[in-house]
């Protein structure tokens, strides 16, 4: 029982957070405009969740979306790989910008946008099928491997989500019988192993023990060397100690976007100082 | 205190009413299965499987009625199954709220409890007055018509029941539309689909009135699926209704052999739906 709570305590939300990155400012040649959102909005039927977002997602690094429930940071997320498609009524305007590309244009071909931009769910949504199925099938979708390469892909999958050593020996089991936490690691393993450019989490841990969450932090901290992260949070200490940039996102607007350390210790909207620090949300 | 007297005594009076209730349902239930063995149970002997059906006045079997009831519940499984599969799937995975899918839903719904009479004598106007004669294939497609209404149903009900997250997670690597159905829906839904195709057969294999008007009956072994052929339910209609002591036998002994291939499938179909729950 005390190990949550001192965990909690080691990763206060206050200045001075130890933090993997240099301490100081970013290097500007670090940091490359993977993902541009350019004046984004978003109509559930004739209700405007969001208003006119902008704000870009860099290259190696992990944006966090907070804000309140409702506030349009699950919506901004969706509309970075198009999903809301699925659902007739839902529109999006504006600009979205991967390497230079707009994927808002109409006429694109929505997989390849998709296979360059994975997501991972806030419950685990493994597939109905093996361990190694349930990778295999991203990688089916693309390229007609033979059986050992195929292997070779699924395995450094596993090994990249840190899993491979709890479930090498059964990979013909059934995805379903994992824990929850490996669930989502194995999730997150089927998005990887697509290959993506951006990795879009939704909420990854809130359904997880924090045991589970921790390792998910730790899983999103190594992946950060090879992937543009944008991750969407109702834990402020999980955005704190996740992320390097964050964009507090309240009504549909974007009321602040900076990077982390900097939101968290001197932010310069009010509102986002009250929800930060519990004030309402 | 009254209060809670009262209640006491309300609770044992419902509960006393709802297990009579039970009782009564069940009751009828026992009876009909009593009844079906201790008058069928005689009749069950190798001669039933093996020899055909009787002329009045001699003894024989069902041989030739079993085969027919094999062969037309198979080909309208076969039949029916795809046509209910991928309608459904229609209307789970692309009609959803489309008016289209309304007026299909709603159809099926009453095509679902439309009397089998009423069906048996649709093919017979549709096959058996142009072809000119009955036959075993106007038999299945009655059969087929039955099949499909159910099949549409537990594929949508199954299908419907696959969480949405589960498409989006498949949809978010581009996956297709078709391979998301495919791969990830119809596996996560086939143990509820599969449930669904066995109830159907069960329900086609004690389907009289259909075949009355199609298949009729034949007294010889026939394959020829132009020509009539015999069945059980047709055959136990005509044997019970007749003054011959061995072919009110045979029929007790049909309507048991049916009612124990039902029981069977549906056992088959629970435990299916068991095991691959477990295997997850």
């Amino acid at each position: 029982m005390s190990a949550p709570v001192a965990r909690y305590s080691t990763y206060p939300i206050q200045p001075g957070l130890p933090r993997d990155t240099s301490p100081g400012p970013e290097p500007a040649p670090a940091r490359a405009e993977k993902v541009q959102i350019r004046d984004v909005s978003f109509f559930y039927g004739k209700y405007q969740a969001l208003k006119g977002i902008s704000l870009p997602l860099y290259d190696r690094r992990v944006t966090a979306f907070i804000g309140p429930s409702g506030c349009g940071k699950s919506t901004l997320l969706r509309i970075l790989n198009r999903i809301y498609e699925l659902y007739p009524n839902q529109t999006a305007t504006g600009e979205v910008l991967v390497d230079g590309e707009n994927i808002l244009m109409p006429g694109l071909d929505l997989n390849l946008v998709r296979a360059k931009i994975g997501m991972v769910f806030q419950k685990p949504t493994p597939f109905p099928m093996s361990i190694y199925d349930n990778i295999a099938f991203g990688i089916r979708l693309y390229r007609k491997l033979p059986k050992s390469e195929l292997d070779d892909r699924v395995e450094s999958a596993l090994r990249r989500a840190a899993l491979w050593d709890e479930v090498s020996s059964k990979l013909r089991g059934s995805g379903l019988g994992l824990s929850g936490g490996q669930q989502q690691r194995l999730c997150i393993a089927r998005a990887i192993a697509v290959e993506p450019e951006v990795l879009l989490l939704d909420e990854p841990a809130s359904a997880l023990d924090p045991i589970s969450t921790q390792r998910i932090e730790e899983l999103i901290a190594e992946l950060k060397s090879d992937y543009c992260i944008a991750l969407v949070t109702h834990n402020m200490q999980q955005a704190a100690r996740s992320s390097d940039y964050t964009a507090f996102l309240y009504l549909g607007e974007l009321a602040e976007f900076d990077e982390t350390e900097r939101i968290f210790t001197h932010p310069r909207v009010k509102r986002t100082e009250d929800y930060i620090t519990g004030r309402f949300g | 205190m009254p209060v809670y007297a009262r209640r006491r005594a309300v609770n044992l009076v419902v509960t006393g009413l709802s297990v009579l209730a039970t009782g009564f349902g069940l009751l009828w239930l026992v009876l009909v299965l009593a009844t079906l063995i201790v008058n069928g149970l005689p009749a069950i002997t190798p001669t039933l499987f093996l020899a055909n059906t009787p002329p009045p006045g001699s003894s024989g079997g069902l041989a030739n009625a079993i085969f027919g009831s094999l062969i037309m519940t198979a080909i309208a499984t076969a039949v029916g199954t795809p046509a209910g599969i991928l309608a459904g799937t229609y209307l789970a995975e692309y009609g959803r709220s489309a008016r289209l899918a309304e007026v299909v839903r709603f159809v099926n719904d009453v095509l679902l409890s439309a009397p089998s009479i009423i069906i048996g004598l649709f093919v017979y106007q549709a096959m058996v007055v142009p072809m000119g004669h009955f036959s075993a294939w106007a038999g299945a497609m009655a059969l087929a018509i039955i099949v499909i209404p159910v099949v549409v149903r537990t594929t949508e009900d199954m299908l419907s029941l696959v969480p949405t997250a589960l498409r989006e997670a498949a949809v978010a690597l581009g996956a297709p539309k078709w391979k998301v159905i495919v791969l990830v829906a119809y596996r996560a839904a086939v143990q509820g689909m599969l449930t669904g195709v066995m109830l159907a057969v069960a329900r086609i294999a004690g389907e009289t009135a259909p075949l009355l008007f199609t298949a009729l009956n034949d007294q010889f072994w026939s394959a020829d699926l132009d020509r009539p052929m015999a069945n059980l339910p047709v055959v136990i209609f005509q044997f019970a209704m007749s003054p011959y002591g061995d072919w009110q036998r045979l029929a007790w002994g049909g309507a048991l052999l049916i009612t124990a291939a039902i029981l069977c499938l549906n056992i088959a179909a629970r435990l299916f739906a068991a095991w691959s729950s477990f295997k997850r």
